[in-house]
């Protein structure tokens, strides 16, 4: 594995990751894809879900809500509007998470809203 | 010529006022290092996100179905002032300067017979456009209740201004705050942000002859992307506005103790002349007194 993919991460209130890995997991709007060193340039929505990062034998999860993926030559950049590692995804955390998703589902007036609030409510149950 | 105890009593109240100036420095300056620390780790997300609007505008210019967030709504007739300020005075020019810059805003505007209406952030912009301008207010948001600027109270905000775009209350807005440069330097600042304006100096990335794909389509990506961008750059404003504040702060209130400790001193000064000159009348009474026997 010559080839390494530049990964930056970035939420409106910090950088969350930011380094060389060997492949990424996006939850796109349609449909997860893996990004993997060279991608062609590429832009997709996503649909909250856990993003994955793969890195040797090293894999973390994070979850993600609202924002884009953007594939460029120089690397995969993501912007979410929310990004919590799911290590921190417990306890007060995850129930807050866990209320807000639900909410939005009560609340999702279009079949997209709907589906977006019903990924995060199945995501969030799944931690 | 105030007596020994009148200056005594103004030494002490001096002496208080300079207490407090200084605790307000010191606390100024431990939050303008979180301020300034959530200013700079929001540097990144609101450099990118210009990066891809730039990237998507350059791709939709010229279509004409493309987003009115984007392209505008056609005329330029209804200007909408967004002034953010702090909540709290003390903080030396700082309102005043971002206040100023407004006004002279709405005057260029009114001048070329434009509607003008102004939404506040923080209440003292509210307090100082209220005066001249009370009129042109339309709507106020309050941050006295925020303690730390979250995402979700910039998106808040933005949500409003979309909101009032959606129903065709304003066609152009602009954003006033104060950039962070360093404690003493903050610079009023205005900015478009709708129609938003691709800032300039920053290219669309070089993709080496590949072209870009979009999932969904270009529309429905900027769609999404151009209320965010909104709300990002409100959202930065606030930030640069809350570390603005701070840095003023600090600077106006290490003034403010310097001129305390300068005029302790002079009225220590007078106070030990005003002591020495009653020692010496109580003598030359004594030896008179003395000399008469």
């Amino acid at each position: 594995m010559a080839d390494k993919l530049t990964f930056n991460l970035v939420s409106p209130e910090k950088e969350v990751y930011s380094g060389q890995v060997d492949q990424v997991i996006v939850p796109g709007t349609e449909g997860d894809f893996g990004v993997l060193p060279n991608h062609a340039p590429f832009m997709s929505t996503l649909l909250p879900g856990m993003l994955i990062i793969k890195n040797g034998s090293e894999e973390r999860r994070i979850f993600v809500q609202g924002g884009f993926a953007d594939v460029t030559p120089a690397g995969l950049t993501v912007l979410a509007e929310l990004a919590i590692p799911a290590e921190e995804l417990k306890g007060e955390v995850l129930a807050a998470q866990k209320s807000a998703a639900n909410d939005q589902l009560q609340r999702a007036e279009t079949p997209e809203d709907s589906l977006a609030a019903r990924r995060a409510v199945d995501t969030l149950a799944a931690t | 010529m105030p007596s020994l105890k009148d200056l005594k009593n103004r030494i002490g109240s001096v002496r208080s006022t300079q207490k407090i100036t200084k605790a307000m420095q010191m606390v100024a300056a431990a939050k303008l290092r979180r301020a300034e620390e959530a200013a700079v780790a929001a540097r990144p997300y609101a450099e990118r996100m210009e990066g891809v609007v730039a990237n998507l505008s350059a791709s939709v210019a010229g279509n004409p179905d493309a987003p009115k967030l984007l392209a505008g709504t056609g005329s330029e007739e209804t200007h909408l002032l967004i002034v953010a300020t702090s909540d709290k005075g003390l903080c030396g020019g700082f309102n005043s300067s971002i206040v100023r810059l407004a006004r002279e805003a709405i005057v260029r505007l009114q001048g070329e017979g434009k509607t003008v209406k102004i939404v506040t952030v923080g209440k003292k912009g509210r307090d100082q456009l209220k005066r001249l301008y009370g009129g042109l207010l339309v709507r106020h948001i309050d941050t006295m209740e925020i303690k730390r600027v979250a995402y979700a109270d910039a998106k808040g905000i933005a949500d409003t201004v979309l909101e009032m775009f959606e129903e065709g209350e304003f066609d152009v807005a602009h954003l006033f705050y104060g950039r962070y440069k360093s404690v003493i330097s903050q610079v009023p600042t205005v900015q478009q942000i709708i129609p938003a304006k691709a800032p300039e100096g920053i290219q669309a990335p070089d993709l080496k002859g590949a072209i870009y794909e979009y999932e969904p389509d270009e529309e429905e990506i900027l769609k999404v992307l151009l209320p965010r961008y909104v709300g990002v750059q409100i959202f930065r404003a606030m930030l640069e506005n809350a570390a603005s504040e701070q840095g003023a702060r600090m600077s106006a209130m290490d003034n403010a103790t310097r001129n305390a400790g300068d005029m302790i001193d002079k009225l220590n000064l007078q106070y030990n002349r005003a002591r020495q000159a009653q020692i010496t009348k109580e003598l030359i009474e004594i030896i008179s007194g003395a000399e008469a026997l």
